[in-house]
This record gives C-alpha cells, sequence and structure tokens, in this order.
C-alpha cells in the first residue's frame, strides 16, 4: 500500500510553477509541509470540509493556474456536496485528490467512512467528475502526478494510502499571512 | 415575488459596481430576480451550491485569485455557515453576503422562525459586521456601504433583508 509522504513526494515531483495546491485541515497539510513550506500552499489549519471549495474559487478566479485540491478522506466527507456544485462548473484547471486511508488520523485513527465501503471516485462519477480514477499503486500515481502536469478536465482522484502517522510537519498557522503570501504569488504567476 | 420594487435590480447594480465576479447562491424565492440577473450576466459566474458554507469557502478561494464574489442565501442558511466562517475569520477575508429574512414577518412556516431569531447574533459572534434593511429605498444605498466596507475594510459584512419587504411568498399546497 502507498506512503502517505512518499505519494506527496511523488505527486509533487515535478511540480510546475503554476500549480497552486490548497490542502485540506489536518495531514494533507503536513504532507505538504513535509515538502518545504511554500508561498504557492494554502495549509489549511480548520475549514473542515472546505478544502475543495476554496479550490473551486481560486480554480474559477484564475483559469491559467493549475489548482491542485489535496485532502484526507474525513475532510472530504464533510463537504461531499461540494463535489456536486464542482460537478455542475468543471473548470478544467482543477484536480481533486484524496488522500484515502480510511481513518480519522488527526482524532486517533476511528475508522471513517470509506473503510465501511462508501465509494468516493464512485461519488465523483456520479456527480458529473467522469475524469475520475482510483489509485491503488506506484504506477497509478506517476500517471496522475504526470496528468497534473497536463491538467484539460476537472479531475478526481482517490489515492489509497497506508493509515500510518508520520511525523507532523507543521507550516504557519497565521491566516493572514497564509493569505497574503499566496495571493500575491497566484497574482505574480497569472 | 413579483412585487420587488425594483430593489434586486439594484443590488444587482451594486454587485456589478463593486467588480464582483463570483456569486455563490442556493436556490431562494427572496433572491430570485437577482440570481437570474447574475446567471444572465457574462462577466458574473454564478454558483449554485448544495448547502450555504460552499459559498463561505468559495469566497476565500476567489479573494485568493484576487477576484471579489459574494454570497446570497436565505436567513436559514446562516446556521449552516457558523464553522465555515472561522476561515474568513482566522484568515482576515472579505466576505459579502446578502440575507434575505424568513421568519419574522407574515411567516406561514415555524420552523423558519428559530434560525431567523438567531440570524443576527450568530453572524455578529462569528465576527460578521451585519446591516438591516426594511425598506427598499435603503437597499442600493446600504448594499454599496457593505461593499465598501467589505473590500475596502477586508471585513465580513452582512445585509439583512426584511421579510416584509421582499414580499409575502405565494406557497399554496
Amino acid at each position: 500500500m502507498l506512503e502517505r509522504r512518499k505519494a506527496i513526494a511523488t505527486l509533487m515531483a515535478n511540480r510546475g510553477k503554476n500549480m497552486f495546491v490548497v490542502p485540506g485541515l489536518g495531514s494533507t497539510t503536513w504532507d505538504m509541509a513535509s515538502l518545504g513550506e511554500k508561498d504557492s500552499d494554502f495549509y489549511l489549519w480548520g475549514a473542515m470540509g472546505g478544502a475543495a471549495m476554496i479550490g473551486l474559487g481560486l480554480a474559477l478566479a484564475k483559469p491559467k493556474l493549475t489548482v491542485v485540491v489535496i485532502t484526507g478522506d474525513g475532510e472530504m466527507l464533510m463537504g461531499l456536496g461540494s463535489l456536486a456544485t464542482i460537478g455542475v462548473q468543471r473548470p478544467a484547471n482543477l484536480a481533486v485528490i484524496v488522500f484515502d486511508n480510511q481513518h480519522y488520523g488527526e482524532t486517533g485513527m476511528q475508522a471513517s467512512h470509506t473503510d465501511q465501503g462508501v465509494d468516493l471516485v464512485g461519488v465523483a462519477r456520479a456527480c458529473g467528475i467522469t475524469h475520475a480514477f482510483d489509485v491503488q499503486d506506484e504506477g497509478a500515481l506517476k500517471t496522475l502526478a504526470g496528468e497534473l502536469g497536463t491538467l484539460k478536465q476537472t479531475l478526481f482522484a482517490r489515492v489509497r494510502i497506508a493509515a500510518d502517522e508520520p511525523a507532523r510537519v507543521l507550516p504557519s498557522k497565521d491566516g493572514v499571512e497564509l493569505k497574503l503570501r499566496f495571493r500575491k504569488a497566484a497574482a505574480a504567476a497569472g | 415575488m413579483e412585487n420587488q420594487s425594483g430593489w434586486p435590480d439594484q443590488l444587482f447594480d451594486v454587485l456589478k459596481g463593486a467588480d464582483i465576479k463570483q456569486v455563490g447562491y442556493v436556490p431562494d424565492a427572496g433572491h430570485a430576480r437577482l440570481i437570474a440577473r447574475c446567471k444572465a450576466d457574462n462577466d458574473i459566474r454564478d454558483i449554485v451550491l448544495s448547502t450555504e458554507e460552499e459559498g463561505v469557502a468559495l469566497a476565500a478561494g476567489a479573494w485568493l485569485g484576487g477576484q471579489r464574489s459574494a454570497l446570497l442565501m436565505q436567513s436559514s442558511g446562516v446556521g449552516n455557515c457558523i464553522n465555515m466562517l472561522s476561515l474568513i475569520q482566522a484568515c482576515r477575508f472579505p466576505f459579502l453576503t446578502f440575507i434575505t429574512m424568513r421568519g419574522e414577518w407574515a411567516e406561514f412556516n415555524p420552523w423558519q422562525v428559530s434560525m431567523s431569531r438567531a440570524t443576527e447574533p450568530v453572524l455578529t459572534a462569528m465576527g460578521v459586521k451585519v446591516y438591516r434593511v426594511d425598506k427598499a429605498e435603503d437597499v442600493a444605498d446600504t448594499a454599496q456601504a457593505a461593499a465598501d466596507l467589505a473590500f475596502g475594510g477586508d471585513l465580513a459584512v452582512a445585509v439583512l433583508l426584511a421579510q416584509k419587504m421582499i414580499g409575502r411568498k405565494v406557497w399554496v399546497k
């Protein structure tokens, strides 16, 4: 099974300058911070259920940027309706990637709905996001990383990862700082 | 909502004048005319939401991308937004919302009353400045003041539109 820190490194290995990332509250924010804190990543310390919608607002405002939301299964489950909203808008420059370990890592590894068979790829497809993938191994992950570099339609991917707990890497939690530096970087990138 | 005295069109003009590019909304009878105007405008992206808190997160994303947005909802939707408003406060995002009131005048549905009563205290508790409009002739000026405060002062601002001004909901079983 894929290990989350290796998976995030593979996904971001050939990250272009126009890629802006919104990691969701919890482990995916620590995962992105483990690659080095960047102005082009909008780390979430709250707003559970909001990551995909922040990505949508950004993608609609900045069609020349590639916007990648990387969040966990619990965070995605809290904003499941946003997949319906994104399915209506379908911006070509938005990817929503769910790191699915089937557990709530921040609260003591309780099982999530996906552990009981809830199929996030099926939900995304049913919401009209037809470019939706289930990623289970290194080969599929590399294919997904390549897709992010040449995104042409709204993409959804569920990446099955192991329920491990690597050491937390914490980025800044000053929301005003995160907002200002991200907005400036996005404006400069086009 | 036939008798809306032109205020939705004035509100639309304020949104245009304030350079609003994204409008999130949950379908609403009181905002029907304004939503239709937004949908018909090529420079405004209208985003239908499945629940109101999506619109709070959408507004944050739009601002990160350099665009101004507005959220249209009714008073019952304010309750859905509470925790997501912490995103607006923590990052000091400008935020502008127009809220049609239910449950306060000629209401036929008692289930609307609780959230109606809680709307202003909830918004205030989450750091949102609240304006209220009771008369159609005050809509444009108040909406403009709200837009100025939101985007000039980097604040979260809500405008409550009184149910009496909006008019009785025509509803037959």
